[in-house]
């Protein structure tokens, strides 16, 4: 499309004004979307005694004893493991009865199909705070209070429908013929899954796992309800309760949520070549 | 190796019956081919007996055993589909040993014996050289021949084909349909072949059913199919160019198409042809000369479709004094008509098929 421009007369003045016009339009962007990000880091390493003031607005002395005193002297490690050990099974459980179902959904046959796949989406349109109140209820019957079970459990159901809906489309972007080739030559359903539909749809997989992993993560609300002691908060919930004692400690804030986004955006960037992948495959005929 | 045998099997999918009621039976060993336009329910009758679908009623008989019911890997079959179906993240050895590594326990082969039949398949195929190749990395020929080992590798006691030359162009398709008689002749593994493709039938079965709405038209040799078809689909749906199927009537001992007319030979049921007839004239009968050579007997027309083929041309020709009456034939060596010009038409006695007109079933020849 842009060549068609380019062609024309006059296509270099357009070109010019085009260009500059895209990087404005991206560098707004950018700054909306990376902008709280940067000023927390920004935040993190000036001395308390700069962060109620500005100017200046970059720090002329830099000091690293927020992130000391949130690494080494608050539940934040604590909590970084909780959130670990949460986001990591919730994603396990996730994925692997996701796969199932989206597997059965996208191949056998099945009778009413896109009536299961409705009820499965419908179970996510509950607001989370309209199940909470009943949630906290049941955990507190199972015993489940304050664990880390109630935590992951709730994450795994809540993330299901999401799992189950993207796998079963990518599921559904392999030919059909795979299958049949596959349980001609002798496989069983299961065995069709694992040896032929787990290696296809692996950045399918990537994708369904990482945004799980992500949801997990960062929620909050479920964490913040079914928690209630350092020993089982998540990330999010221990940022949200730093404790401070006669003021707000905005830089120890800063840099704790600024160690708790990176491994999410680390993961992010890891797996970006997968997400892309999969978010296009099937597109194209291969 | 088995004799394979449907009784009265049907399939509908909602309201549509795709095969309303199929009964036949394929020899133990012989090339079977299930021919049709696309929509006759040929590809359904192919995944029923696969065991990829379940019929509505009937049975499927292999050697007697009934396999209805049982699912594709308890009824020793192979497939091979028209996309090949190759799995795309394993090499050719990998596709080739597949379904030896799946029923491994069945069969008690170790892995040595695995490979040692991947090199015999492989050897046979031609397909040595590229075994450590994905099939991305292969021609349609190369992946065809995978999908051909794959489905051979495991020894079936019958082998499905779903319009497996399809994807070919039209000179790999002739060697490898060449190659799959090869194969049969060696191997005399029961086959049953689907393909929309007459030619393709014709030349490769030992026997083929033509199907049309679900329903057979016809089973029987492929000569005898040519030569004897049952119904004016048959005979319009076999051969190139197709049968010229004209209306005809008696006229006391002529037979009448428009403006031909033929003797009528002494034939067993002269009560039968004292109705609306059709007549069929292969176009290889039918002989297109110059008017000045007009011989006893022809016709003469205009020319509007002219379809070189190798030894003479394929002809289309209005006929004079008729409504809208075309005929095909062929040119004598040597004679090139254009289109628009005038030429005469004469049809060989030897082979004229009679079919009824209200039921288009075959009465006879004349």
């Amino acid at each position: 499309m842009s060549d068609m421009t380019e062609d024309r007369p006059l296509g270099n003045v357009r070109t010019l004004r085009q260009v500059g016009l895209k990087l404005c339009l991206m560098l707004s962007v950018g700054l909306f979307c990376l902008g709280p990000i940067l000023w927390q880091a920004v935040t993190s390493v000036k001395l308390d005694q700069d962060l109620v003031r500005l100017p200046p607005i970059l720090p002329e002395q830099m000091t690293l004893s927020h992130y000391g005193r949130v690494l080494f002297e608050s539940p934040i490690a604590q909590s970084l493991a909780n959130s670990l050990i949460v986001a990591v099974s919730a994603t396990t459980v996730s994925i692997v009865v996701g796969t199932l179902c989206a597997f059965a959904l996208a191949r056998l046959p099945i009778a009413g199909k896109p009536v299961i796949l409705g009820l499965v989406l419908s179970t996510s349109m509950f607001p989370p705070i309209a199940v909470i109140s009943p949630l906290y209820l049941l955990m507190r019957e199972l015993g489940l209070r304050d664990t880390l079970l109630a935590v992951g459990l709730t994450h795994a159901v809540y993330s299901l429908p999401l799992a189950v809906w993207l796998l079963t489309s990518f599921f559904r972007q392999l030919p059909a013929e795979l299958y049949y080739a596959a349980r001609v030559d002798g496989c069983t359903p299961l065995r069709a899954l694992f040896t032929i539909f787990f290696p296809l749809a692996r950045p399918g997989l990537a994708v369904a796992a990482l945004l799980v992993f992500i949801y997990s993560w960062n929620e909050f609300m479920f964490a913040l309800t079914l928690t209630a002691s350092d020993a089982t908060r998540t990330a999010p919930v221990a940022v949200a309760l730093f404790p401070g004692l006669y003021e707000i400690p905005w830089g120890d804030i800063a840099a704790a949520s600024l160690v708790v986004t990176l491994p999410v955006g680390a993961l992010a960037i890891l797996f970006q070549r997968h997400i892309v992948a999969g978010l296009t495959a099937g597109s194209v005929k291969g | 190796m088995a004799e394979v045998r449907l009784e009265h099997l049907s399939k509908r999918y909602g309201a549509t019956n795709v095969l309303p009621d199929v009964t036949l039976t394929i020899n133990e060993g012989e090339l079977f081919a299930v021919v049709g336009p696309s929509g006759c329910g040929k590809s359904t009758l192919l995944n029923l007996l696969a065991g990829l679908d379940r019929p509505t009623a009937g049975r499927i008989l292999f050697d007697g055993e009934d396999v209805t019911e049982l699912e594709p890997r308890a009824r020793d079959i192979a497939l091979v589909f028209q996309s090949y179906a190759l799995y795309p993240h394993m090499t050719v050895r990998g596709n080739l040993a597949f379904p030896l590594q799946v029923t491994k326990r069945r069969h008690g082969f170790d892995r040595r014996r695995i490979e040692e039949e991947v090199q015999k398949v492989a050897g046979f195929l031609g397909l040595i050289p590229l075994l450590d190749r994905r099939p991305r990395e292969l021609s349609g020929g190369q992946r065809q021949r995978v999908a051909l080992g794959r489905a051979l590798i495991r020894k079936p006691r019958v082998f499905l084909m779903d319009e497996p030359l399809s994807n070919l162009d039209a000179k790999l398709r002739a060697s490898m349909r060449a190659e799959l008689r090869r194969l049969h002749e060696e191997l005399k593994i029961t086959t049953i072949y689907v393909t929309h493709d007459q030619t393709e039938a014709m030349t490769l079965a030992d026997r083929l059913a033509v199907f049309n709405h679900g329903e057979v038209q016809q089973i029987d040799h492929p000569h005898e199919i040519y030569a004897r078809p049952a119904n004016m689909f048959v005979a319009g749906f076999m051969g190139y160019p197709p049968m010229n199927l004209l209306d005809a009537h008696r006229e006391g001992q002529t037979l009448r198409a428009g403006p031909i007319r033929l003797p009528l030979a002494e034939t067993g049921a002269q009560h039968l042809l004292d109705q609306p007839l059709i007549m069929g004239i292969r176009p290889e009968v039918v002989a297109i000369t110059s008017v000045a050579a007009t011989g006893e007997g022809a016709v003469s027309g205009i020319v509007r479709l002219v379809e070189p083929s190798g030894a003479g041309m394929w002809v289309t020709v209005d006929l004079q004094d008729a409504q809208a009456m075309t005929v095909i034939g062929l040119t004598e060596a040597g004679f090139i008509p254009n289109v628009g010009d005038s030429v005469a038409v004469s049809v060989r006695r030897a082979s004229i098929h009679l079919f009824e007109r209200a039921t288009g079933k075959r009465i006879g020849s004349a």
